[in-house]
């Protein structure tokens, strides 16, 4: 299948996950486990998109530029910096450190 | 976003402005002009503009949008792109549970809201005390997010296609960041913290082992073994 059709269907499920939530038993969504579920697969699914954008090289781990990023980017909302702010502060911090030599 | 809601964080909007449409509005402003990160890193990661602007205006939810490309940036298959970024999703289906038993919408309406029921429109309706309150947050939210957000997207997508060299605008760091930005918020109390750590360890260690998107898929994997354990009364 080409991206566009993967990106098609993740659009349609994204969509009817959003609609499940109307239609589907409040009782059912709104036990304590499913909740607890929903916010433990959000944490543990970002924490990895993190680690793999910042180590991730193809099927290999690389480290280099940006795990300055990820300090600057730490340092930022430590700080209480604004979205925009942290992730322009995780380019910088990526694009000094290239321009300083390192990979 | 708690200091916005309670003071009156835009002065020079007209008084006629509730404190509902006043939050939407700024968390809008805000959200939206994080749309041109999400649109240059888009074509970044190997999208062109068109797909990165059919994920804001049609799949519009950030998180899952994010991990769409995150796992296509990094070599990742169309079909681990579409895992990850459903899974993602899941809380949004919490939280049209919630607007619907708080806003109480008509039947006719659901089609439409569930589109817009994202985290900051449900944030903001979430945060007023009376029923008209919510429904104008839900609103001014929701709207304001999506038109803002897909704007923003186009311009971030068309300023990517001419930047050149990602790597040298240190956009990859961007990527990072944002990830690290969307998780920081949640990272409240020792089970999420755990569990962050338990999935980037995870992560961690299979990026060498497993094709590239693989890895996200076993962190969620496990952390859904960690619900079942906790579930069941055990303490991983």
């Amino acid at each position: 299948m080409t991206l566009w059709n993967w990106l098609l269907l993740a659009v349609a499920a994204a969509y009817l996950i959003k609609l499940a939530g109307y239609l589907l038993p409040r009782a059912w969504l709104e036990s304590p486990p499913i909740t607890d579920l929903a916010a433990a697969l959000t944490v543990g699914l970002l924490a990895s998109l993190t680690v793999m954008n910042t180590l991730g090289n193809g099927q290999s781990v690389g480290f280099d530029s940006r795990l300055l990023a990820l300090a600057a980017g730490a340092v930022a909302l430590k700080l209480k910096a604004p979205y925009l702010v942290v992730v322009i502060a995780g380019a910088a911090a990526a694009a000094l450190g290239r321009l300083a030599g390192l990979p | 976003m708690s200091a916005e809601a309670d003071g009156r964080p835009w002065p020079w909007l007209p008084d006629g402005f509730t404190p509902a449409v006043r939050m939407g509005l700024s968390i809008a402003v805000a959200v939206g002009l994080y749309g041109i990160s999400f649109g240059a890193l888009a074509v970044t990661a190997g999208l062109d503009v068109w797909q990165a602007c059919a994920l804001s205006a049609l799949m519009f939810t950030g998180g899952s949008q994010f991990a769409f490309i995150g796992v296509i940036g990094g070599g990742g298959t169309g079909a681990a792109a579409w895992a990850a970024a459903t899974l993602l999703g899941v809380r949004n289906g919490i939280y049209g549970m919630q607007i619907k038993a708080l806003l109480r919408p008509p039947a006719r309406l659901i089609p439409v809201m569930a589109q817009f029921t994202i985290d900051e429109s449900t944030a903001t309706a979430t945060a007023q005390d009376d029923h008209d309150e919510r429904v104008r947050g839900f609103w001014t939210a929701g709207l304001g997010v999506y038109l803002l957000w897909n704007l923003f997207t186009l311009v971030g997508a068309l300023a990517g296609d001419a930047l050149g060299d990602p790597r040298q605008w240190g956009l990859d760091g961007a990527a990072v960041a944002a990830f690290l930005g969307l998780l920081w918020p949640r990272l409240r109390g020792r089970d999420p913290i755990a569990i962050a750590v338990v999935a980037a360890v995870v992560t961690a260690l299979t990026l060498p082992l497993v094709p590239p998107g693989i890895p996200v898929l076993i962190a969620a994997a496990v952390t859904a073994a960690w619900w079942a354990i906790r579930r069941s009364g055990g303490t991983p």
